[in-house]
């Protein structure tokens, strides 16, 4: 009796640490902080109450129907031979038809509503942003401006932002919950989404698709900031930030952490974990793509992001051991 | 370096460093401990079972009575045997990833790339190497007896599937000890498994393995649908059989059609890797969306083809346990073929975010949800089989009551997840991992297990322990409930699923809850063993040699357990849908038939055996390269058929006498035992004969 006890006990304190961990959510679409995740909330609010419509039977139902129709009870009525009755099954098979449908209409409504490539409005044009997948960071291209950088995607609240997206390795997906839904980046390859937030903050950005022994650190913070603080940013990623040429991105492109490439590339005007990048080639982003349209094979040792990439010039390069690793990268 | 290459004709690239022990001397760390364990437990285990079998004796019958054997009742207990070993390897890896989870925020305890190796492990053994041998097994044992046959259509091919599936399983083992499996998780997704960035041995294990297996259940798939085909006893008309026999149907026909674009998707990455093509790689017009979607589209009518036949275990048990004719047989039907019909139109959901724009996702997600109304259907048809039954609270009832509470809600978040616009959020995210887990361990272990406390019986003869099988039972229900219901919500919070590690402090007490909740899974693994040890030291009590222990329905139940050889001394006529109920309300159940023939029964052969290991040894030497015994295991197969082709004594002959000797026995028990009523059922007084308390 008294291991009971406990064990309820136990249950208890679990329970209730539970809940109050499920309050505290942070970085996702059910603290929404733009159009578009708070639209992906109402919608999976909308349809989780409506399927409970067909659920909610079975839960109230099986725990009545074993009781009642028990063995032992023999006051309660049997039937061992009906089997079937036309009106029930019409129940059976309309009710959630009938849900089905409703729920059709939503989610086509919805889906049109909400297509990441469809832009948001705003009164300003959009910002543009192009976003390359590698292993394991994102690095953003901001084409207006001739700068990039990893582990940091500034944009100015309330406006649209409007992206580009590709990859320079394997398939990613790129997610800001907060923000909206995850698109996936493919080498050769473009795919677009829209976003926008509602008020200034930073979202944490994430690829959803795994990549590698990096992947849980490919992360990154989306920051919302006034239409002052990005022009701030800005002439900070112009004045602090290094060169990207063939050099600089051939560095990139080998497996690293945004940590890492802050270590290799970064000073000491960066923040933690960022990297800026000035002097951007104005047609990068097409050389990525057009990286895979040659006709001609890419040799496994000049594939970005491959297990293979410049190990002749990294000698003694290894996985294993990320310190050396990054030194490695530094030399 | 160069004493290596000299030896590299001979083994390929194999190197010291392959093998795990070498690693761990090497470099003995936590994580690689755990690795070299899990290799030390797989070489243990293989020394005390060979160790075992010496002791007792019992190669001979290992290899006579069951490794030759082509008796469908004998290939599915191999079948199950080789489900369990596999589960309890899927249930301690998932232990472990819940673990590190729990400490994830620190780092936890195991290198990501050993990570990577656990959940691309547990995810292939899970399904093709759990789920699908279990179905098959289950499959294999009943489906002949519920159809009145002798055997399945093609016996030989029954046992070459069960080599080739056995194939498969070898090849994981191996991979712990020898090397290393894929990081690319259950569907091996290039480009990440190609060449440029998996250049080492993970991703061809995957793909000898899954390939292999694979192929063999095609061929089961083949031999299940022919054998419903024409195999049915007479009077067995379609609409008389079995609902767990018209759910085999329809999943013999999703095998038929969704195993290949499988084999095509492996063998394609395969001569990617092997031989430089470009179908799946970044370069040259490789184009990796279509690996999606032939993995998907074998990958979703996949899960319906294991939810199917569990679908109609859970028909079978309802029913039974009510003490009730089946509620709404007809919907029932229509409800599975238009499940394995619609399981072809939804493989898309898989990849909402691929960009393919959103009117084809609309298209997806419509037709995804459609199926919630079938699936709808069929839990009510089995509510109201409950209604006005008399329920028996029996571990099957267990089981089916978890069912019936956890897959609701597996199919709402379903539900929620073909809706795009959530599945944006949703994807890739354990909220994801979550729900899968909600249908597939409610759905299809559930009632596996249910199957297997309802079946044992008549497979062995004796019951299974009652108090061990609730405990276990009850179990499984709280320590699934509490392991992965958390998950939706660290899901929705965004942790992407396969994160070795996060960093917001949130989703740490919410793991913790999963990871209390693997203690309880656990405890029912153990609960599970300890039934079987007891059952079996106990079983002089239960027998229920008769073979009706639970007043059943169908056919599998009017003849002795364990069941003959040839099944049936004479095959029986059907005239009713519950033909078995319907003889013992006639009262003509255990008739001495008027007279006996001769049974013709298949010979057994050792070709499964020489296919799984010959299958096993080209799948090795194609990962490690060595070339030429690839080539010489590769040629053992058309060998071995060419060879089996000159043996023409391929029928062996049971006479009548020998049968009627047999039947007259086991009628003579029936008459000696006492009749019982269900309330006596999990008595020692159940002999397996049941009082006639229903009437027509």
């Amino acid at each position: 009796m008294q291991s009971k006890k406990t064990w309820y006990f136990l249950l208890t304190i679990l329970i209730i640490i539970f809940i109050s961990a499920c309050s505290e959510v942070n970085d996702s679409f059910l603290d929404p902080k733009g159009p578009v995740a708070a639209e992906q909330k109402a919608h999976l609010i909308n349809v989780t109450l409506y399927t409970l419509i067909a659920a909610l039977p079975v839960f109230i139902l099986v725990p009545y129907f074993l009781w009642r129709y028990r063995y032992k009870n023999n006051q309660s009525k049997y039937t061992p031979n009906w089997e079937f009755s036309g009106i029930l099954d019409l129940v059976m098979w309309g009710v959630p038809f009938a849900i089905i449908f409703v729920l059709s209409t939503m989610l086509w409504h919805q889906t049109k509503k909400l297509d990441p490539y469809k832009p948001i409005e705003s009164p300003q044009p959009a910002l543009e942003i192009q976003v390359v997948g590698m292993d394991w960071k994102w690095l953003f291209i901001y084409p207006e401006y001739g700068i990039a950088s990893v582990g940091e995607m500034a944009f100015p609240v309330d406006r649209s932002v409007s992206m580009v997206l590709t990859s320079d390795t394997v398939m990613q997906s790129f997610l800001i919950s907060s923000l909206a839904g995850q698109i996936y980046t493919m080498p050769g390859m473009q795919t677009k989404l829209h976003i926008k937030a509602d008020q200034p903050g930073i979202f944490e950005g994430q690829n959803t698709q795994f990549n590698g022994v990096g992947f849980s650190e490919q992360k990154f913070n989306a920051v919302a900031m006034s239409d002052l603080q990005f022009k701030n940013w800005i002439n900070t990623v112009e004045s602090y930030g290094v060169t990207l040429n063939d050099t600089t991105y051939d560095t990139l492109a080998v497996q690293s952490t945004p940590e890492e490439v802050h270590e290799t590339l970064g000073n000491k005007s960066m923040p933690n974990n960022i990297t800026y990048f000035k002097k951007v080639p104005v047609n990068l982003y097409n050389t990525i793509i057009g990286r895979y349209h040659t006709g001609e094979a890419i040799p496994l040792d000049q594939q970005p992001g491959g297990a293979l990439y410049k190990l002749d010039n990294l000698e003694n390069f290894t996985n294993k051991d990320p310190d050396k690793h990054s030194k490695e990268i530094g030399q | 370096m160069s004493s290596e290459s000299q030896l590299s004709w001979l083994i390929g690239r194999l190197t010291p460093e392959s093998f795990s022990i070498v690693k761990v001397i090497q470099n003995p760390t936590v994580n690689e401990l755990i690795a070299s364990g899990a290799a030390m437990v797989v070489i243990i285990g293989a020394v005390i079972t060979i160790s075992l079998l010496t002791y007792f004796k019992l190669w001979r019958t290992l290899w006579n009575d069951w490794l030759l054997s082509v008796d469908h009742k004998k290939i599915g207990i191999m079948y199950i045997v080789l489900a369990l070993v596999m589960l309890a390897r899927g249930v301690l890896e998932g232990a472990i990833m819940m673990t590190q989870h729990t400490y994830g925020l620190d780092g936890g305890f195991l290198q990501p790339d050993h990570f990577a190796e656990l959940f691309s492990t547990h995810g292939t053994i899970m399904i093709f190497f759990v789920a699908m041998p279990f179905i098959i097994g289950v499959i294999n044992y009943i489906l002949p007896l519920q159809i009145g046959a002798r055997d399945v259509s093609f016996p030989v091919l029954n046992q070459i599937s069960l080599g080739l599936t056995t194939t498969g399983a070898a090849l994981i083992m191996i991979s712990l000890v020898v090397g290393d499996f894929s990081t690319g998780g259950w569907h091996n997704t290039p480009p990440y498994t190609g060449l440029a960035f998996n250049p080492g041995e993970g991703p061809d294990y995957w793909i000898w393995s899954v390939g292999l297996a694979g192929f063999g259940s095609t061929l089961t798939g083949i031999n299940f649908a022919v054998t419903i085909y024409k195999e049915r006893a007479p009077g067995m008309h379609l609409f008389r059989m079995p609902l767990f026999t018209w759910t085999v149907l329809c999943t013999a026909i999703i095998m038929i059609f969704a195993m290949p674009p499988l084999t095509v998707a492996t063998f394609t990455l395969a001569l990617d890797r092997y031989l430089d093509f470009h179908f799946f790689t970044n370069d040259l017009g490789g184009n990796m969306m279509n690996y999606v979607n032939l993995f998907w589209l074998f990958g979703h009518p996949e899960v319906y083809l294991l939810i199917l036949p569990a679908y109609g275990i859970f028909s079978e048990v309802v029913s039974t346990f009510s003490s009730k004719r089946l509620y709404g047989y007809a919907s029932l039907v229509y409800a599975t073929m238009v499940i394995a019909v619609l399981s072809f139109t939804v493989w898309l959901h898989h990849f909402f975010t691929m960009g393919q724009g959103a009117n084809v996702n609309i298209a997806f997600g419509i037709a995804s949800m459609c199926i919630a109304v079938p699936t709808g259907v069929k839990i009510y048809d089995w509510m109201a089989t409950m209604y006005r039954g008399r329920i028996r609270f029996t571990v099957p009832m267990i089981y089916m009551t978890g069912f019936f509470m956890m897959f609701t809600v597996g199919g709402v978040t379903g539900v929620m997840l073909a809706n795009p616009t959530i599945s944006f959020q949703a994807h890739n995210t354990l909220f994801l991992v979550a729900h899968f887990h909600n249908v597939i361990i409610p759905g299809v272990l559930f009632a596996l297990l249910a199957g297997v406390s309802y079946w044992f019986p008549k497979a062995f003869g004796f019951r299974l322990n009652e108090y061990w099988g609730k405990s276990a039972a009850l179990l499984w229900i709280v320590g699934f409930a509490l392991a992965f219901l958390p998950l939706y919500v660290v899901g929705l919070m965004g942790m992407p699923r396969r994160s070795v590690t996060y960093t917001d402090p949130a989703f740490e007490p919410v793991l913790m809850v999963s990871l209390f909740g693997v203690i309880f899974i656990l405890s029912a693994l153990a609960c599970t063993l300890i039934q079987i040890w007891v059952s079996v030291r106990d079983r002089a009590k239960t027998r229920v040699t008769v073979g009706d222990p639970w007043d059943g329905r169908s056919l599998e139940w009017s003849i002795s357990s364990p069941p003959p050889e040839y099944n049936f001394a004479i095959i029986p006529t059907v005239t009713d849908r519950d033909e078995f109920m319907a003889a013992k309300q006639r009262g003509d159940a255990y008739k001495k038939p008027d007279q006996y023939e001769d049974i013709h029964m298949p010979t057994d052969t050792p070709i499964g055996i020489i296919i799984c290991l010959a299958a096993t040894i080209l799948g090795f030497s194609l990962v490690w390269y060595i070339w030429w015994l690839a080539a010489v295991s590769f040629l053992a197969i058309p060998l071995a058929f060419i060879i089996k082709s000159f043996n023409l004594n391929t029928e062996k002959v049971i006479t009548a006498a020998e049968i009627e000797k047999e039947h007259t026995a086991w009628l003579d028990q029936v008459n000696q035992v006492e009749p019982i009523t269900r309330e006596q059922e999990t008595t020692s007084i159940n002999h397996g004969l049941a009082v006639v308390e229903i009437t027509s």
